[in-house]
């Protein structure tokens, strides 16, 4: 189900705005990758050009090559909608739908594959995907109430059960635990170390120690100079980025010497 | 505590004095006036409507003649013309309304789109009465084979049983009419809730692999049922109380059942039209008849709220 990613001479563009330039990197099966880097350098910019999210905003395009276990994303009968259905996202916010129910929210999904579900199966994905975002405990009672009466915290687990009910071959995250308090966020970084078992996880993140907790492999993003576009400026095991980087701008970031 | 009132304790400690500005208390002045001037402006419209129309319930049977000679029997027609008219110009103006909402909000590209919301706008301007002199003189004769050909094939359905207007001057004209006019308003309340749908949520969609049209499904319409609903219902409330363009469109006479046929007026275009031929009497009835309209539009609004109030108290969540 997990599967890797290859990222070659990836440029992205805002219409004639070059907003990330050059991009290489394998991000490697069951793992989870972090991003760091400033804000506005592009690293949300590039996780969302890995699920063509990106393409949301208006004259968004990409030059380069973002390759899916053999398959390339940006091939020209690549349909968006079928890479966002392999590759799914979790967002800095939670968003669950505000009219749906618990139990309707995870299976938001599953419905828009337009199989028709039995009541069984349907059950079973929904405690199935709750069990795995390690929210099962807290709501299995109160399924048909709705999602958004649920805490920060547990909207952000039930937008992950959401995203994982559909069986995704990689989980993309954008900051998310940057709405969250710090219990929630432990919770929500426990459960990444467990789903990495089964999903290829990429995670920007503006903690940096989170990053180091969480991460087998970082990446660090920086504009090249004000006005310049962003760039990936090393691209390492998390533990050599955090002792032992071999860029002097990486060692400057993570000491807090800017940024 | 068994104090009474007439012992209040005093406040031993002075209460700090809440800080005021010239500016927030005739802000408050101002608000209050003005919704009190609302308040006595529709209060003073119910007691005129029900102190000169009183007498109008129960006339003389000759003055509700030629075809009633009780207040029931000549409004109850009217009533009707006024609410098949206002149906028909909704079933014609939501769908299509919604849809053109739709595409200004989440399918046009913005060359498009802009224009397009400012000419549906722009239909808002145009006087009633130049809406009815284009569907007496241009709508009208247009309509009558679509008239023939519903009563040679559909004669079977009681509404388009009878004879058939060869002016084409009918109800279902006046509510083409009446679907123009009130097109623009349901629009632009429309484009307005969908536009404001939370762009977290339509991104939520799309990451899970929603098409367009799914995360239109998912989100759009959802978040926006109420203001849809609301949007319709002011819609139909402009259409209920529209005088100018019905009173040009139909001539004179209640609701006949046959939708083909002349005649079917409204209580407010029955109103402007036979003002000026006035006798104290009539004018009582015509008062009386206004009374009617106005709660029954009420009516209409009051359950919009409802719905639209509804609709929020279960999006906020049990």
């Amino acid at each position: 189900m997990a599967k890797s990613i290859d990222v070659s001479d990836l440029n992205i563009y805002y219409g004639d705005f070059l907003a990330v330039q050059g991009v290489n990197m394998t991000i490697r099966a069951r793992a989870v990758t972090a991003f760091i880097g400033p804000s506005g350098c592009g690293k949300s910019t590039f996780l969302r050009s890995l699920n063509r999210m990106h393409e949301v905003i208006p004259g968004a395009r990409v030059e380069g090559k973002v390759v899916v276990d053999g398959q390339s994303l940006y091939g020209s009968t690549v349909d968006p909608v079928a890479v966002r259905r392999q590759i799914g996202m979790v967002f800095q916010r939670p968003n669950p739908f505000p009219t749906m129910s618990i139990y309707d929210n995870v299976l938001a999904g599953n419905r828009l594959n337009a199989k028709r579900m039995k009541k069984g199966e349907a059950d079973s994905i929904v405690e199935k995907s709750l069990r795995g975002a390690n929210l099962w405990n807290e709501v299995k009672d109160r399924l048909g109430k709705p999602g958004m009466g649920l805490s920060g915290g547990q909207q952000q687990r039930l937008c992950i059960a959401r995203a994982i009910a559909v069986e995704p071959q990689v989980l993309l995250m954008d900051e998310p635990c940057s709405a969250l308090d710090p219990i929630s966020t432990s919770a929500i970084e426990d459960l990444i170390h467990e789903l990495k078992s089964d999903y290829t996880i990429v995670i920007v993140t503006h903690n940096m120690q989170q990053a180091a907790r969480v991460s087998d492999e970082t990446g660090f993003f920086n504009l090249k100079a004000t006005g310049e576009p962003g760039q990936l400026v090393e691209f390492n095991p998390t533990k050599k980025m955090f002792s032992n980087p071999d860029d002097p701008a990486t060692e400057a970031y993570i000491s807090g010497r800017f940024g | 505590m068994s104090t009474t009132t007439k012992d209040k304790p005093q406040a031993q400690e002075p209460v700090p004095r809440a800080i005021t500005s010239v500016g927030d208390r005739v802000f408050a002045g101002l608000t209050l006036g003005a919704s009190l001037l609302i308040l006595a402006a529709l209060a003073s419209v119910f007691i005129f409507l029900f102190a000169k129309g009183l007498p109008g319930f129960n006339r003389a049977a000759e003055v509700y003649g030629p075809r009633a000679d009780s207040f029931l029997g000549y409004v109850a027609p009217l009533l009707g013309g006024t609410v098949i008219a206002a149906i028909i110009a909704l079933i014609i103006a939501v769908p299509l309304a919604w849809g053109i909402a739709l595409v200004i909000s989440h399918y046009a590209p913005k060359f498009i789109a802009v224009p397009v919301a400012y000419l549906v706008d722009l239909l808002a301007a145009v006087p009633s009465v130049v809406f009815g002199l284009w569907g007496v003189i241009v709508l009208a004769p247009k309509m009558v084979p679509a008239f023939d050909f519903l009563n040679s094939y559909f004669a079977w359905i009681p509404i388009f049983d009878g004879d058939v207007s060869n002016s084409g001057r009918t109800i279902i004209t006046a509510g083409v009419v009446l679907a123009i006019m009130i097109l623009p308003i349901i629009t632009a309340i429309t484009r307005e809730v969908f536009s404001r749908t939370p762009r977290l949520n339509q991104e939520a969609a799309l990451a899970l692999g929603a098409t367009r049209w799914e995360m239109m499904r998912l989100t759009v319409f959802p978040y926006g049922r109420s203001g849809m609903v609301s949007a319709a219902m002011l819609g139909l409330g402009r259409a209920l109380g529209e005088t100018m363009a019905v009173a040009m469109v139909l001539s004179l006479g209640g609701w006949s059942g046959n939708l083909l046929g002349p005649g079917n007026s409204s209580i407010a275009a029955n109103i402007a039209s036979k003002y000026k031929e006035r006798s104290e009497d009539l004018l009582s009835v015509l008062i009386a008849s206004g009374l009617v309209l106005f709660l029954l539009t009420f009516l209409v609004n009051f359950a919009a709220r409802w719905i639209v109030g509804r609709a929020e108290r279960k999006m906020a969540g049990a």
